[in-house]
């Protein structure tokens, strides 16, 4: 069959990069090594236009063992213990097929976890839907919460906490990006390296089928009016199967029968192959009449281009196949040798005998093209915003339109739709800054989170990409963890573009220097680009995913105020920074003038005095102010308890709407009891830390002197009804 | 007190209630679903998850399962049998225990805390609670939505083999405390002997004071006491 440029596009190359592929290969390709080309040189696989970016970020510190290239970044948190984590996207097939997409995205990232001998023990998820009043939300929304639930629920993993919210921007191009947390030990850890010649590759777990075939190519590229037709190339989850494949490939994973693991996730065969291949800096040969197939027929080209789910190659150590064999079969799952690692340095495919391509593993992994792509840095719009009208709102309304707004509203529509409590670990649930999860028969625990910022990133990407890695490392210290380190999902829209392309360079820089001065590196992440349709590109939307330690579980802290007449302190400094905020969002439609400003010193200094106080046991509760400003993260703290708060009026403030509404970054509310106040003021006062007494707590009433004065019951009214509404 | 926690593929709460069990003394031992003898047992635990991905039918699998057959024979000899949510859906499956499990009326799987009352405290998994005492115990499930024919209930209710309802936190049995629609706001029932308890609130997960609370303990201690 002759390659026509027709055939080029159709995979998702470039006229250049085929004659790329000639050069390297010094021969035309046949159809299935094009198709080969095509699944590894895609942005999916080969991160061609994110990769210089991406290696400025910083991925090293005394916690981290793995950073990124492998399945999943590893951290060190004592006793032999590690963490082993990762986030990624899956928004193109979410939007076509959004229960299987989500669901899929779930099962995707737990082999990512566990092929590292990891068993799973947490799973976040950060979703991002269109407009409420666009006709398709609704039934995305459902879809894409009940997938995530099935496939977790179902493997009985605790998803314990996530982000859901709405914009515009994502009315054609949803994004579900899905997060696993996974618990192995240190010297337990498996890599995807292969290692010595003529060992046994195996394929284990669910048969191919000819779903999700391109389904890396797909999500490279922008959607279309056509887009519906894409349908086919989605692949269908099997929870049940991964559960099996988890329990099998742990049950493999106790003694030392694996040389190397790797999941077929995006492009399947070819990318696990190839991938343990390079890494080890060997050939392989696949005989692929050998792979089990669900359909009559497959060809070698469907056979590795297949995204069909819960699939595993592994390499084992020589005489292990009949032990390894007896595991797979306890669990009911195929296990087959199909090929052999050698020293050609090239991949090998046969099919009955015969040689049906032959691709050298450098030019489909080292030697895919890497793109120093255009950029522009954003131009810094003035702020048209007319403040004094603004300031003429009632304040009991706009805190009531923030409260009751799809983006703000309580979100346990959704999370009462996930098993958080499976495992028996989860010592905090949803709706906290952070969950918390213990880990098994043992007194510490992690805290988990995920956020992202992408109005902030919009209207100036580098300060918005500080800001998300700080909102996360605070998020963390809310909970009274230590943050250790974050895995990234970023989230754009069209590289080629090159304004796209600054968006993505400059918040890359924020997030760079955030998690510099933090020491909180870069261990795992994933890029989404092409994230848009017919040419309008969403906003873009990095999420971070952190995951802290609290060595000594005693007294887990969250943001339920727990006591009456305790003292309410806000520690760092309120400007009163209005624009970009949920406030003008909410309430005037007003998206306008620049993010709140990140003070790395002030972040750091008032986050380790926070974590301070929350460590010698004078912290009742604790809440990070973000998005809706001081009124939101007091209301979100009484909506979470028994009692109300009675705030005295602010002296020295410009106004009331710029105070409390603000968004200035580094800030947290602290409880405490009134006799802890002295040993509290001695620890910011030898920090330098700025800190006002704001208030105290109360029964019944959420209450601001001169200002609003409303039942918390009223309050929770309010902030529940719009999900059971929509 | 000896334990078994049958194990089916897709359990996924056999951990949790093995854990459970150990921190309660049971002297607790896990079993395949392929193994066809039991070990000597004083209570047989058939855990929550989704054993065959659910397929088919919730429990449905399991319930022609190779142990199958030697839980019913203990069964019929009087050993305790325990099933929390899928185990509850697997014992209807077996018909151990009458009646099945429909999709819960709002179609979404649930999970939460919800307050259930002791109706019965006159068994041997119930000894421990109050009559009428009310206890918070989460819920995790698709299929919770009790339903069984008319005679069923009449003979349930007549013979006091209601284990558990559904109400709020004042007690209150009504439409706006039953979160899946089952019939009568049922959570647990026992077979006519009393030696077989189905539930879909998992207890397991009530004996923590760290991860939730401790209202779950009393089922175990009850049934330590027999």
């Amino acid at each position: 069959m002759r390659i026509t440029n027709k055939i080029i596009e159709k995979h998702g190359l470039k006229l250049e990069e085929f004659e790329n592929i000639k050069k390297l290969m010094k021969r035309d390709p046949n159809l299935l090594e094009l198709g080969i080309f095509s699944a590894m040189w895609n942005e999916h696989c080969s991160y061609k236009s994110s990769r210089i970016h991406l290696k400025k970020l910083p991925t090293k510190g005394k916690q981290v063992i793995q950073g990124p290239g492998e399945n999943a970044g590893v951290i060190d948190i004592g006793d032999n213990d590690a963490i082993v984590f990762k986030i990624e996207s899956h928004n193109h097939p979410s939007y076509i097929e959004p229960y299987q997409g989500a669901a899929t995205g779930v099962g995707g990232i737990l082999r990512d976890v566990f092929t590292m001998g990891a068993r799973p023990i947490a799973l976040l998820n950060s979703i991002h839907f269109g407009s409420p009043s666009h006709p398709k939300t609704k039934s995305l929304l459902n879809g894409v919460v009940s997938g995530i639930g099935g496939y977790g629920n179902c493997i009985g993993i605790p998803t314990v906490a996530g982000e859901t919210k709405f914009n515009e921007t994502y009315n054609e191009n949803i994004l579900v990006n899905a997060m696993a947390v996974g618990h192995a030990k240190k010297d337990k850890i498996f890599y995807s390296r292969a290692k010595g010649i003529n060992k046994s590759v195996v394929y284990v777990g669910s048969k191919t089928g000819r779903d999700g075939i391109h389904g890396a190519s797909m999500a490279s590229a922008e959607f279309d009016e056509n887009s519906e037709d894409k349908k086919p190339t989605v692949q269908v989850g099997d929870p049940f199967t991964e559960k099996l494949l988890l329990e099998a490939c742990l049950e493999l994973m106790k003694d030392d029968s694996i040389i190397a693991i790797q999941d077929m996730g995006a492009a399947g065969l070819t990318s696990s192959s190839v991938e343990m291949a390079s890494k080890g800096s060997l050939g392989i040969e696949l005989n692929l009449e050998k792979v089990p197939c669900r359909e009559e027929n497959m060809t070698p080209y469907e056979m590795m281009l297949s995204e069909s789910q819960e699939r595993m190659l592994i390499i084992l150590e020589d005489g292990k196949e009949e032990h390894a064999r007896k595991i797979f079969n306890k669990w009911d799952l195929d296990f087959v040798v199909i090929g052999k690692t050698t020293n050609t340095k090239n991949l090998t495919l046969k099919f009955h005998n015969k040689l049906v391509g032959e691709i050298q593993i450098d030019a489909l992994a080292t030697k895919a093209p890497v793109y120093k792509r255009k950029w522009v840095r954003k131009k810094i719009k003035k702020s048209k915003l007319d403040i004094k009208k603004i300031r003429d709102i009632k304040f009991e309304d706009a805190l009531i339109k923030v409260l009751s707004s799809p983006n703000h509203s309580n979100k346990s529509w959704v999370t009462n739709q996930y098993d958080q409590m499976v495992m028996g670990d989860t010592v905090q649930r949803s709706g906290s800054d952070a969950a918390i999860v213990r880990i098994h028969n043992k007194d510490k625990a992690i805290a988990v989170t995920v956020d992202s910022s992408a109005n902030y990133c919009k209207s100036q990407p580098k300060i918005g990409g500080k800001q998300i890695v700080c909102e996360n490392w605070r998020n963390l210290i809310s909970v009274g963890a230590k943050p250790l380190a974050i895995t990234n999902c970023l989230n754009f829209g069209n590289p080629e573009n090159e304004e796209i392309m600054g968006e993505f360079a400059e918040c890359l820089e924020g997030i760079k220097e955030a998690c510099e001065f933090l020491n909180y590196p870069v261990v795992s992440g994933n890029v989404s680009f092409y994230n848009g349709t017919n040419k309008k590109n969403i906003y873009p939307t990095p999420v971070i995913g952190g995951v802290g330690i609290i060595n000594k579980l005693l007294n887990p802290i969250s943001h339920k105020l727990k006591k009456d007449k305790s003292l309410l302190l806000l520690i760092g400094k309120t400007f009163g920074h209005i624009e970009q905020s949920c406030f003008l969002k909410e309430n005037f439609s007003i998206i306008d003038g620049s993010p709140p400003e990140i003070n790395f010193f002030n972040e750091k200094n008032n986050g380790e005095a926070v974590l301070n106080i929350i460590n010698l046991g004078l912290a009742n509760s604790v809440h990070d102010v973000s998005n809706g400003g001081l009124i939101v993260a007091l209301s979100e703290m009484a909506m979470s308890s028994d009692y109300g708060i009675r705030i005295e009026k602010p002296k020295k403030i410009r106004n009331p709407i710029e105070y409390f509404f603000g968004e200035d970054q580094g800030r947290y509310i602290v409880e405490i009891n009134k006799d802890n106040l002295i040993k509290v003021e001695k620890v910011l006062k030898k920090n330098d830390i700025y800190y006002e007494l704001i208030g105290i707590t109360q029964k019944k009433y959420f209450e601001i002197e001169g200002l609003i004065k409303l039942d918390i019951n009223d309050l929770f009214k309010i902030n529940s009804r719009w999900y059971n509404q929509f | 007190m000896n334990s078994s926690v049958i194990v089916f593929p897709g359990s996924n709460c056999d951990r949790d209630i093995a854990v459970a069990l150990e921190k309660m003394q049971f002297k607790n031992k896990m079993v395949w679903h392929k193994d066809t003898t039991l070990p000597k047992s004083d209570l047989i635990v058939i855990p929550g998850g989704f054993s065959y991905g659910d397929y088919l039918r919730s429990g449905a699998i399991a319930g022609k399962s190779l142990i199958v057959s030697e839980i019913i024979k203990a069964a019929n000899s009087g050993c305790l049998i325990l099933g929390i949510c899928n185990g509850f859906q697997i014992l209807t499956e077996t018909g151990l225990l009458k009646g099945t499990l429909l999709r819960n009326k709002n179609l979404k799987f649930i999970n939460k805390d919800v307050n259930i009352k002791v109706i019965n405290n006159e068994t041997k998994f119930t000894s421990k609670y109050n009559l009428n005492q009310i206890l918070k115990i989460n819920i995790a499930h698709n299929e919770g939505n009790y339903f069984t024919k008319e005679s069923h209930l009449e003979e349930l209710n007549k013979e006091n083999l209601i284990a558990f309802k559904y109400c709020d936190e004042k007690g209150v049995v009504n439409d706006r405390s039953n979160p899946n629609g089952a019939l009568e706001n049922i959570a647990g029932i026992f077979n006519a002997k009393k030696n077989i308890l189905g539930m879909m609130p998992h207890p397991e997960r009530m004996v923590d004071e760290m991860i939730s609370n401790t209202d779950g303990v009393n089922l175990f201690s009850s049934l330590l006491n027999k």
